[in-house]
């Protein structure tokens, strides 16, 4: 008897859990909606105007600032994470994999407010001194750059753990197969391991973008925070997650503002879900067609 | 026909970490037979056919001494040069794992990476290596398919193409027919059969049978030791070793 009600109980709250999701996306749809009536969907996506005192509310800046950083993050995530995965999956002896490999999870583990107070006392000093005067051009340093740079580090240890994984989870016959041909070990990795593993590590790419999409913190101290649409990675930016936690509590008296944010927490809500839906159907798939 | 030796083993030792696997391994391998390793699993069968093509470098911690003559080269030699030792040498394991691609990229991967890239070769050499396999019948109409599609049978046939294909000298198998049902390990039976005009084949077999019907040469190890080796005949029938009786009659497994 005590036992069922325990279980009940226990199925309850994850059920709770389950439907927290569900509950928030409606939360934050009802609370859109004012913003939603009196503005067209072209008009709130398509739109550079943000002037909420006059009532204009174009997210353009804020997307694709947000497209931006997160595209200069993966630009130098992907390769590196990649490179690494391929070394400590294919190349390094068993004990150097066994010590890397938690070490690179510990830096999932480090407060992102950490990641932006680094990025602000190293990496945005040196795109001011040394990236911008390089291509003649003027920087304060908060840039696309400086948030790329820092997300690409954030995201590191989610790509480099997704994708190892799924180069182990490749048979080693398949390797060995290759090797047997006279193969040499890169010619293995590039035309028969890559191959089998690519969707998994698209996958793991994916996850890294949805991670990189949502963060807010680090990127918040060291991107400049400008709404306008920038026109090089050496520009200040203004993504969504920063526009929320910038603003919300704060401007609340001017109408329709805090429906405006509700909606970008939405749209970041709903992205993020689905990548992270996409990425962990296919790496299950992937899972079971390597077994 | 003369006895030429193939490849020839001269004081192999292996270590894998604190085990010793192979003890003082001394033994030759003639030229166009069929030479069948048996023993008891956990013998070292298959340790000492993946040192003949250097994948036993792939383990983690093991240590290899003595010499293996190839054509009298020294393949363990440090300076020997692993990409060209692998070439002269197909390779079968127990499961076939086509690589991840089509059935004719399959047999044309081993080309590609020596450096042929006229398609018309290839289209050639693709079609000459699946009809040694005896497979070109059943897949000519259907090349551009993943390999994956076949059967295991046909796979394991496709796999031995695909070894052929960088035309070795010697085709190793590691158990090839036991993943297959009956009638697919016969026809590989008969395809080794057809084989051993041409190539020197070496497989790794715990089937007493299987080595009886095939097997020209016979070598037998028990324990990481060579117990004993010689001309199938007289293996199996005038054994010398009181180990080897006993393994024939079935005595130990």
């Amino acid at each position: 008897m005590k036992d069922a009600i325990a279980g009940k109980t226990m199925l309850a709250l994850t059920l709770f859990a389950v439907l927290l999701v569900l509950l928030m996306i409606a939360g934050l749809y009802l609370k859109s909606r004012p913003v939603l009536s009196s503005h067209s969907l072209g008009e709130l996506f398509f739109s550079t105007r943000w002037r909420p005192f006059r009532g204009q509310f174009g997210f353009l800046p804020f997307i694709l600032g947000t497209l931006w950083v997160t595209g200069v993050a993966m630009l130098i995530a992907v390769p590196l994470c990649l490179l690494t995965a391929i070394y400590l999956s294919e190349y390094a002896p068993a004990r150097v994999r066994e010590w890397v490999k938690p070490l690179i999870d510990i830096l999932a583990g480090i407060p992102s407010v950490v990641f932006g107070v680094w990025g602000m006392l190293v990496v945005v000093p040196f795109i001011k001194d040394t990236v911008a005067p390089a291509f003649k051009v003027f920087s304060t340093g908060y840039s696309v750059l400086a948030g790329g740079i820092v997300l690409a580090i954030m995201v590191f240890p989610v790509i480099i753990h997704v994708t190892l994984e799924v180069l182990r989870a490749v048979p080693s016959e398949v390797r060995e197969a290759s090797l047997a041909l006279g193969a040499t070990r890169w010619q293995t990795v590039k035309r028969v391991v890559l191959r089998k593993a690519l969707p998994g590590v698209a996958a793991a790419v994916v996850l890294g973008i949805a991670r990189a999409f949502g963060e807010t913190m680090a990127v918040l101290m060291v991107v400049g925070n400008v709404p306008k649409v920038p026109k090089s990675v050496l520009d200040p930016a203004y993504p969504l997650p920063a526009l929320i936690a910038n603003n919300y509590g704060e401007m609340l008296s001017v109408p329709l503002y805090d429906s405006a944010l509700m909606l970008a927490a939405l749209i970041l809500l709903l992205v993020i879900l689905a990548f992270n839906v996409a990425s962990r159907l296919v790496l299950r798939r992937v899972e079971r067609s390597l077994r | 026909m003369e006895n030429r030796t193939h490849i020839s083993v001269q004081g192999l030792n292996v270590h894998i970490r604190r085990e010793h696997v192979l003890k003082d391994i001394n033994l030759s391998i003639p030229d166009r037979k069929i030479t069948a390793i048996i023993g008891p699993s956990g013998c070292g069968k298959t340790t000492l056919l993946r040192s003949f093509n250097r994948l036993i470098d792939a383990t983690e911690g093991v240590r290899v001494s003595g010499r293996v003559l190839v054509d009298d080269e020294d393949i363990l030699d440090p300076r020997a040069e692993v990409t060209h030792i692998r070439k002269k040498m197909g390779l079968l394991l127990q499961k076939p794992f086509p690589l991840p691609m089509s059935i004719y990229e399959n047999v044309a991967y081993g080309p590609r990476i020596h450096g042929i890239r006229d398609r018309r070769r290839l289209d050639g050499i693709v079609e000459c290596f699946l009809r040694k396999a005896s497979l070109w019948d059943e897949v000519s109409g259907r090349l551009s398919q993943p390999a994956s599609a076949l059967s295991l049978g046909q796979q394991q046939r496709l796999c031995l193409a695909r070894g052929l294909a960088v035309e070795p000298a010697i085709i190793l198998g590691d158990e090839p027919t036991s993943a297959l049902d009956p009638q697919s390990s016969q026809r590989i039976e008969q395809t080794f059969t057809e084989l051993k005009r041409d190539y020197t084949i070496v497989i790794v077999t715990h089937i007493l049978r299987q080595a009886r019907r095939l097997a020209d040469h016979v070598v037998f190890l028990y324990l990481g030791e060579l117990v004993e080796q010689g001309p199938a005949w007289d293996f199996f029938n005038n054994p010398k070793h009181p180990m080897t009786r006993e393994y024939i009659k079935g005595l130990i497994s």
